[in-house]
């Protein structure tokens, strides 16, 4: 909540500096940036909708039970397809990799879970593809599953 | 129907089924109908909080940053500097990669190079300040030092990759 509130300070703050220095531009700024909200908000709570759907049909609980201590290479897979697949808020998915850790889940597999979930978005592709096409959307994706992967081997070795 | 009509209406389908649904949950006590509805509440909750905001600053971003003076920083020929610039641009914003993709919309409008743009979602997707705080709260420090360290080098690579296999692929990024 908190960096919500630094973020909507600085915007305010912004848009009040910008209003001073000049009224039309601001004026115009605004409008820009409402119509790329307005064509985007549906697609946005669709999103939402399908993760709050997903998160029901794989409650944290039971990603913490699969992940857990022992879970060795078949955990480090399971943790990459999930954390690709979905989307989690991070309000969830830090409590839950805390959760992984404490329950003798590897740093690796943590790792992978959490980079996956941040670079890699089956469920928001059909958006990325709106965006940059099919081809390019699909590779980025593949590139990064593929580097997140990387990511939590080395991170497995360092730690 | 026509399938002009479809087409149209097709986005507010999934959003209408799930205002039946949860009404519906709660009408008659169906408690998983109810579980799901709260937890795209929570959802909504952290989007509406940072996304409306987003749209202004990339508003104000379009209007006040001509093409040229962008160009020239993290254009084609922008090196080191244009890079840095773009991880610093990325790693002071918030929320999922999803907010991203606008700004990078904006970014290949004002002419940033095809390598800046993926360096761009790289830092967004795993180098924000706000979360790297929550990170090292929940992760400890050495977790996300490691994770930050060993994932920025990558993702500059798929930058360079992006780069080189899109240069003559007519490569854009599309206003949705």
């Amino acid at each position: 909540m908190n960096n919500a509130l630094i973020f909507i300070s600085f915007s305010v703050f912004t848009s009040l500096v910008s209003f001073l220095l000049d009224k039309q531009k601001t004026i115009l700024g605004f409008k820009k940036g409402f119509k790329m909200f307005k064509n985007i908000v549906v697609p946005f709570l669709n999103i939402l909708i399908l993760v709050s759907l997903l998160l029901f049909i794989v409650p944290p609980q039971m990603i913490v039970k699969y992940l857990g201590a022992g879970s060795g290479a078949i955990g480090f897979a399971i943790a990459a397809v999930v954390g690709s697949i979905t989307l989690i808020p991070g309000f969830i998915s830090y409590p839950i990799a805390s959760g992984l850790l404490k329950q003798g889940a590897s740093y690796s597999t943590v790792a992978v879970f959490m980079t996956t979930l941040m670079m890699v978005g089956v469920v928001t592709l059909p958006l990325e593809i709106k965006y940059f096409g099919r081809r390019v959307a699909i590779l980025r994706n593949l590139l990064n599953l593929f580097v997140a992967i990387i990511i939590g081997i080395l991170i497995g070795i360092i730690l | 129907m026509t399938k002009k009509h479809f087409e149209k209406i097709k986005p507010y389908i999934w959003l209408a089924s799930f205002a039946v649904f949860s009404v519906g949950s709660f009408w008659l006590g169906f408690d998983p109908g109810k579980t799901i509805y709260q937890s795209f509440t929570k959802s909504f909750i952290e989007m509406i909080t940072f996304i409306p905001f987003l749209f202004i600053i990339v508003g104000l971003f379009d209007v006040w940053f001509p093409k040229e003076k962008i160009e020239k920083h993290i254009g084609k020929d922008s090196g080191i500097k244009g890079i840095l610039m773009v991880v610093i641009l990325a790693i002071f914003q918030a929320g999922p990669l999803y907010g991203a993709f606008p700004v990078a919309h904006i970014l290949y409008k004002k002419g940033a190079s095809i390598k800046n743009i993926f360096i761009y979602l790289g830092a967004f997707s795993t180098l924000k300040i706000p979360m790297l705080g929550i990170e090292i709260g929940y992760l400890g420090l050495k977790f996300t030092l490691a994770r930050t360290l060993v994932a920025l080098p990558l993702f500059i690579a798929i930058g360079y990759f992006m780069e080189w296999y899109l240069k003559n692929r007519n490569f854009k990024v599309n206003e949705v």
